[in-house]
């Protein structure tokens, strides 16, 4: 009977209900692929909308007698790499004739990209946030509702992104005939992982671009954080198929690939926080974009294969990263990359690439002055 | 004669329920697993789920519980849960379990109709699922089809869906497996109602709310309800 496991990661644990949804999704995503006037109207709205490209940094004061460059993703409109797929996402929704949108947010970047792209399109935009995450990102649920969205708390199990997820999946397994499900990171069902990765690459390729620019080479080492890991899988498509080491900074207390095991979570194969009954485990941590029990199953193959390491931060290092990178850059990261920034200080290579993710403004609840 | 299926959560107290409820003229019991992070489910089941595992129900502690529920009813006993429980557990460990445990047949609600051909198990279609699949569902499926019949979580409706008929017809039409249909029936006129078009009813949330809330007794009545509602003569029942 060894022929019930496929066992790669991935694939679709959902309710037959979703399936038609997906498949619609994924031939309409293949389309888009495919039509060079997609790719033209999304790169047209990074130019003029986005901010993009965003600059690589060299943060000399930050990393004296070393070439650290900063991804600067801060510096995209609303303030995160979220906008970038959010914006994809949002021309998909409208090519598939979804007048509404719901989304999940954990630190609240998302939700704001994705209210931002859907107030610039016109679409009904529903956004849900766990209660623990509203309470600390309270300025991003005032944004989110300035932009028009609707802001739904989420108050059972955790009350963060994990029931955020949850709860936008009931949602469309309800509405899908009128609503788009705006994913935030490469993690869900088959074709989310690899949308949400694809759209996320643009960091990546712009970040190697910009590298060879600076250095005439290839920098020695790439590091991001990784919560469900779009940030980190972006940044990481401009320098997989090269000689170049791959670093992914988990949270301590969330370090899915540090000390999850293989499960299921949210209509997907990978690594999961979890006990010996494949209960999903609760995480910890101080960002709430990276308080998530799984990751995005991109990041279990390059974990297993050995092509991207994935180390941790604690909480007290992404916080005391913060405040390094503030005294030294006048750059105030959102504490996700923090966590990048804590452990790209601590490697010997030479020259790095860091994935500034997001802005800091978030967090000031959070950090003391 | 319609069919009267009851879904009940795992627990100490699923031997006394299941009795209760085939007392109440249930035919068959599905037992919930319960999971973390249940997608099809709404916040009844959720609930009980999380009050489940906060008493310690496990895989295992599942499993005992259907072998203690086998020896005091003789109806079918199924097993309702998520991929994730069985990912852990082992696909066939699982199934073969199960089956020592009295069980007859599994539930995996979120595996679609096409995920692991190999594992046997009840196959759910629901209103948005074309006809190619239904077909695929009602050939691989084990014994019987479970007609999901909204676009949405489980959870008691007001209102029985328009998409129902329609999906009864479409399933009727590429097999000859009972259809029981379920997700949203709370009362004796849904239930007749929806058993009017299928070969029965499946009842769960409900179900659950009485058990939690009204104990055996209260169970009991309520199934029994149900059950005077769907054995009326067709022509009483406003369909």
């Amino acid at each position: 009977m060894s022929a019930i496991l496929d066992h790669g990661y991935g694939g679709r644990f959902v309710p037959e209900t979703l399936v038609p949804a997906l498949d619609e999704l994924d031939s309409a995503w293949r389309r888009a692929c495919g039509d060079p006037g997609f790719r033209a109207e999304l790169e047209g709205l990074h130019r003029t909308y986005t901010g993009r490209p965003t600059p690589l940094y060299r943060a000399e004061r930050l990393a004296p007698g070393r070439r650290v460059y900063l991804k600067r993703e801060d510096l995209a409109h609303t303030g995160a790499h979220k906008i970038n797929n959010a914006l994809g996402q949002a021309l998909l929704a409208r090519r598939l004739g979804k007048r509404r949108v719901v989304a999940e947010t954990g630190a609240g970047q998302h939700g704001v990209a994705v209210a931002a792209a859907c107030a610039r399109f016109g679409l009904e935009c529903v956004v849900y946030m766990g209660a623990e995450d509203m309470r600390r990102q309270a300025a991003n649920v005032d944004r989110m509702r300035l932009l028009g969205a609707e802001v739904r708390s989420v108050a059972i199990g955790t009350a963060t992104l994990k029931e955020a997820i949850s709860e936008a999946i009931r949602d469309w397994i309800a509405s899908a005939d009128s609503t788009h499900y705006l994913i935030g990171s490469c993690v869900g069902p088959a074709p989310y992982p690899e949308i949400v990765g694809e759209l996320q690459a643009v960091m990546g390729w712009e970040a190697r671009r910009q590298v060879l620019d600076a250095e005439g080479r290839l920098p020695d080492a790439v590091v991001a954080c990784v919560g469900g890991g779009s940030n980190a899988i972006g940044l990481f498509a401009g320098f997989v198929d090269e000689a170049v080491r791959l670093v992914g900074v988990e949270a301590a207390g969330a370090a899915t690939l540090g000390h999850g095991r293989v499960g299921i979570l949210h209509g997907a194969r990978s690594y999961v926080l979890s006990d010996d009954d494949g209960q999903v485990l609760d995480a910890h941590s101080i960002s709430a974009g990276l308080d998530y029990p799984g990751v995005g199953p991109a990041h279990a193959t390059m974990r297993d294969s050995g092509r991207a390491a994935y180390v941790t931060a604690t909480d007290d290092d992404a916080v005391a990263a913060f405040r390094v990178l503030a005294r030294t850059e006048g750059i105030l990261p959102a504490l996700e990359s923090a966590h990048a920034v804590a452990h790209a200080l601590r490697m010997d290579e030479e020259v790095v690439v860091v994935g500034l993710s997001g802005r800091g403004d978030k967090d000031l609840g959070l950090v003391a002055p | 004669m319609k069919r009267l299926a009851v879904y009940l959560m795992a627990g100490p107290e699923l031997p006394s329920m299941a009795e209760a409820a085939v007392e109440g003229g249930a035919d068959l019991v599905e037992v919930g697993f319960p999971f973390s992070d249940p997608l099809a489910d709404g916040p009844i089941i959720r609930e009980a789920a999380h009050r489940a595992l906060a008493a310690g129900m496990r895989t295992a502690g599942c499993l005992a519980a259907v072998a203690a529920t086998r020896d005091r009813v003789g109806v079918p006993l199924v097993p309702m849960t998520y991929a994730a429980l069985l990912e852990r557990y082992g696909y066939e460990r699982f199934v073969g379990d199960a089956r020592a445990a009295g069980a007859s047949g599994i539930i995996v609600a979120d595996l679609p109709v096409d995920a692991m051909p190999g594992l046997r198990r009840i196959q759910l279609v629901a209103p948005t699922t074309p006809s190619d699949r239904i077909a695929l569902a009602a050939e691989r499926t084990d014994g019987w089809l479970y007609l999901v019949m909204v676009a949405g979580v489980t959870g008691p409706r007001r209102e029985l869906p328009d998409g129902l008929r329609d999906l009864a017809h479409r399933a009727r039409a590429v097999t000859g497996v009972p259809l029981l249909a379920g997700f949203g029936i709370a009362t004796p006129e849904a239930a007749a109602g929806v058993a009017s078009l299928t070969d029965g009813v499946v009842v769960g949330s409900a179900a659950v709310r009485a058990a939690h809330r009204d104990g055996p007794r209260g169970l009991r009545s309520f199934i029994a309800s149900l059950r005077a509602a769907m054995d009326r003569p067709a022509a009483a029942v406003g369909s």
